[in-house]
């Protein structure tokens, strides 16, 4: 499904990616795990195409990320929901219209809106918080409306970056528990985290990274 | 973009409005301040216009005709100075009408009434008073006067005196004060109105500098520029209808005090002009505080869009 090629990344004088090479299949959990700087934002930006490469191919099926315009990489946005370790929810919308706008901005119905929101608010367990904005909720919910916001609309990918960065023990294992059962329902994960232990709670496939090199793959060493 | 895309960016655009709460007041407290500056430039054009006008209307040129000038060549010579493009009204006074005139003037004063019964005859000319249509072409106007063209032959021998020659410094001076004025009215208003919009625009930029973050989050989202873009600029016209509203507000009871205290001093009555004018006064309101709004909106989150 998500394929580098030698994807190198430069930004002034610091190399954030060095020569990485490595795939993702369609339904695979995949973990991230390294140091604050070891390039592991920068590779989820890749495949959103916030960044682009300095050298190699970023490919999303058959896509190359890198060669879309701005209408197309709209659409390929869309095919993948995002969480991140700071949320990014939208602050003056409550939590069903955080959720409603990403559903209108693929231009689903009033309907849909109505029956499908309090569903994945249920899935995350978000039902007492509906009509709450999102500076009334604790960290653990704010991130579970994240995740509810990015599964609505079905996406083939979720990409998590540092989503547990934020968060305590009990709410990290929570959102693990969540990612995992987004899994299981056939979506591919990958979760980025500095936190070793959230890796081996989940135990799936680990990428290990190191200054901007996959220093360990557990799916090679297989 | 559907009918729904549409109605969602309303309501958003409206919701938006409402949360943002102080920062939407300031907003609009500031589109207010800008309309004001239009209301009161519309207003003090309005009263520069009338003064001017008046001043214009109380110039003009009397040429005064010997006692012996025969009338058919008076309004013949009249005739002829109407069909100047310049002339706006030539008025003729006779010689009867001229000492009548000049008998109710001193009505009060017995030595020269006497006096004049004394003479006997009419000792004043008929004259005629010409109005020209801009203060400038007073002196064409003498010009034609002074010379003897076939038109008018020997209307020159009629003529006793015209008073442009000794007004003409009086009229040169005024009419350099009164074009001076017009040109620096019309700077002063372009300095306020371009000063209003800059201020304006920085406000509504600072507004939706605060929202930079969620600009961005809805772009990763997946929401279409429109759909990022379209509530800010409803928002932009929210901030135009309700400072229009506001300074329409404002200036009913303050132009109806002006018109209570100062018509006198003006010379025109504010509150009068006001409510004639109120239709044209709200179109030029609303609509540039609507656009001002708008195209404030548009152009600076295309700045955060492009990211």
């Amino acid at each position: 499904m998500i394929y580098f090629n030698n994807v190198s990344k430069v930004y002034r004088d610091t190399v954030a990616l060095d020569d990485v090479t490595f795939t993702v299949e369609s339904g695979e959990f995949v973990s991230i795990v390294g140091h604050s700087g070891a390039g592991k934002t920068t590779l989820t930006k890749l495949i959103l195409a916030e960044e682009s490469p300095s050298d190699g191919t970023v490919f999303f099926e058959s896509i190359n990320v890198n060669k879309l315009k701005n209408k197309d990489l709209t659409k390929l946005r869309r095919r993948i929901g995002m969480v991140f370790q700071d949320y990014k929810l939208l602050s003056n919308k409550t939590a069903y219209e955080n959720i409603a706008f990403a559903m209108e901005a693929v231009g689903k119905t009033e309907e849909e809106i109505a029956s499908d929101v309090p569903h994945v608010l249920e899935l995350v367990d978000l039902s007492h918080r509906v009509m709450h904005f999102p500076y009334q909720m604790s960290g653990g919910e704010q991130q579970r409306l994240a995740i509810a916001r990015a599964i609505i609309n079905q996406p083939e990918l979720v990409i998590a970056d540092e989503p547990t960065g934020n968060l305590d023990p009990v709410n990290t294992h929570e959102i693990v528990q969540i990612l995992k059962k987004i899994n299981d329902l056939g979506t591919t994960v990958i979760l980025t985290t500095h936190n070793r232990g959230v890796i081996e709670s989940v135990g799936k496939r680990m990428i290990t990274m190191e200054n901007g090199k996959i220093i360990r793959d557990t799916k090679q060493d297989k | 973009m559907t009918m729904i895309t549409l109605k969602r960016i309303i309501k958003a655009g409206f919701l938006n409005f409402k949360r943002n709460g102080l920062i939407s007041w300031a907003a609009v407290l500031v589109v207010t301040i800008t309309l004001s500056v239009i209301t009161t430039i519309i207003l003090l054009q309005a009263v520069l216009h009338f003064s001017l006008n008046q001043i214009k209307d109380k110039v003009d040129v009397t040429i005064y005709f010997t006692v012996k000038a025969p009338e058919e060549k008076i309004i013949l010579l009249k005739s002829s100075l109407e069909k100047l493009p310049e002339v706006a009204t030539v008025s003729y006074t006779s010689a009867d009408e001229a000492l009548k005139l000049f008998r109710d003037r001193h009505a009060n004063d017995y030595a020269t009434i006497q006096a004049l019964d004394e003479i006997g005859d009419n000792p004043l000319g008929a004259y005629l008073n010409v109005k020209a249509k801009e203060v400038s072409q007073y002196e064409s106007i003498a010009n034609f006067m002074k010379s003897d063209n076939a038109l008018v032959s020997g209307s020159t021998s009629i003529i006793d005196k015209v008073n442009y020659h000794q007004n003409r410094l009086v009229i040169e001076r005024l009419n350099t004060i009164i074009s001076g004025a017009q040109k620096l009215g019309f700077l002063i208003t372009l300095l306020l109105v371009i000063i209003s919009i800059i201020i304006t625009f920085n406000t509504i930029r600072l507004t939706i500098f605060i929202s930079k973050e969620e600009i961005g989050v809805m772009r990763l989202v997946g929401a279409s520029k429109m759909h990022v873009r379209g509530p800010f600029m409803i928002e932009g016209a929210i901030y135009g209808i309700i400072a229009t509203l506001i300074t329409l507000a404002i200036f009913w009871p303050a132009t109806a005090w002006l018109g209570v205290k100062m018509t006198d001093f003006l010379g025109i009555n504010m509150y009068g002009y006001y409510l004639s004018n109120f239709f044209q006064i709200f179109v030029i309101l609303s609509l540039s505080g609507i656009i001002l709004g708008i195209i404030s909106s548009f152009l600076v989150i295309r700045k955060y869009l492009n990211k």
